[in-house]
């Protein structure tokens, strides 16, 4: 059970959001591992979503900057590798958002291996195709739809 | 405890010069999408050298850094496997060349996990999702080549004239190295002749193979990479963005 204390930088946290998809804050990403209190040191820890991932920076910076607004001065980002992020890790709330913002959201990581069918965000049909495995990030593939031809951005699964 | 730091600095090398290498082809790919296919494998090879960097700098200890590292050993010191320093050439030689390494770089990392060296286990088990994507892409792309128009497959026999002999080198094993490596390229050349096969592209013969990238023996073009790559931090040195 979280401590109050604790509870209350969680839901700090839930106001600092992916620079690159701005609709998912990073609890809904499932970056954060977890938080600890040691005296008055507040220890954020949080993995990589890619190995290159280059929101990682920013996003360090932006949990610093919106604990010490809210009087923790001492604020230590911590890294963490292992287990490695899974996108089955992201918030069921997380996809409602993606998909609303017209992105599709990852299927189960088991389909890794797998080419699965991956339903339209705009008129949710199942006749899409593939255009090319990386988008416009490392986390999301592009696909098009062949219903309402409009292209659009898959959250890879991972 | 050398040994686990020139291990580590090979797999930073050989991630970091492949990702250089790759990123050439930033604004220069066929399509929009493949250039933004290549570029982005050139990112998570580049994200893990950064984890291999980091990993070796902690082993090493103060001054070394991840920069430090990358920036400021020579070309000697470099530990790349050859293939990776060899030029992109046409977009056969370089899709041909990341298939050759996501299968061999899959197969390594899968050992890895299993690592007395937690750190690398960690980057290892991190890493082999974005390979997995690596290896479908490029695998596809050997496919459509090699089983595409006259010209396309010509051009891939001469891909693979020019890369096998730098194959080898992935299984031969430098003296910082304490992986099982034969049983590794038995692996290896099952997948390649799978995708081969598919491709309708016959296996070369066994021939001489090139090796020394492992040990720092490196071929002529790496001194232009690490010039160019080196350049700013060599000229103000410590200069940050
Ligand atoms: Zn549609």
């Amino acid at each position: 059970m979280a401590t109050p204390e604790k509870q209350e930088i969680l839901s700090l946290l839930k106001e600092v959001c992916d620079p690159e998809v701005p609709v998912l804050t990073i609890l809904d990403l499932g970056i954060v591992r977890d938080v600890k209190i040691n005296g008055d040191e507040v220890e954020v820890i949080i993995t990589p979503t890619y190995s290159g991932c280059p929101a990682m920076d920013a996003i360090s910076i932006d949990i610093r900057l919106k604990l010490i607004e809210h009087g923790y001065k001492n604020v230590k980002i911590s890294f963490t590798l292992s287990p490695a992020w899974t996108t089955d890790w992201m918030s069921e709330e997380g996809k409602r958002k993606l998909e609303a913002y017209g992105i599709a959201a990852p299927h189960r990581s088991d389909t890794l291996r797998r080419d699965e069918r991956i339903a339209c965000p705009q008129c949710h049909s199942n006749d899409t195709k593939l255009l090319s495995q990386f988008g416009s990030t490392a986390c999301k593939a592009l696909y098009q739809c062949n219903e309402c031809k409009e292209p659009f951005d898959y959250f890879k699964c991972h | 405890m050398n040994q686990q730091i020139n291990f580590t600095l090979s797999l930073a090398d050989t991630t970091l010069i492949l990702a250089q290498r790759n990123s050439e082809w930033c604004a220069h790919g066929p399509i929009l999408e493949q250039d933004i296919a290549i570029t982005n494998i050139s990112l998570d090879l580049l994200g893990q050298a950064r984890n291999f960097y980091q990993h070796a700098a902690h082993l090493i200890g103060s001054p070394a850094t991840e920069d430090s590292l990358a920036y400021l050993r020579t070309e000697r010191e470099f530990k790349n496997l050859l293939i990776t320093e060899l030029p992109n050439g046409d977009w056969a030689q370089t899709i041909l060349r990341q298939f050759f390494f996501s299968v061999y770089q899959s197969l390594l990392y899968t050992q890895l996990l299993q690592s007395k060296d937690e750190q690398l286990a960690a980057i290892a088990e991190k890493s082999l999702k974005e390979i997995t994507y690596h290896i479908k892409w490029s695998s596809d792309w050997v496919i459509r080549l090699g089983d595409g128009t006259a010209e396309s497959q010509q051009r891939m026999y001469k891909a693979i004239e020019y890369l096998w002999m730098y194959t080898g080198e992935f299984f031969i094993p430098a003296d910082y190295e304490t992986t099982d490596l034969s049983a590794m390229e038995r692996e290896w050349s099952l997948k390649v002749k799978d995708v081969f096969e598919e491709a309708g592209l016959i296996m070369p013969e066994k021939i001489f193979m090139q090796q020394g990238g492992k040990t720092g023996n490196h071929t002529e073009h790496l001194g232009f990479i690490l010039a160019e790559m080196q350049s700013l931090q060599r000229t103000y040195p410590g200069a940050q963005w």
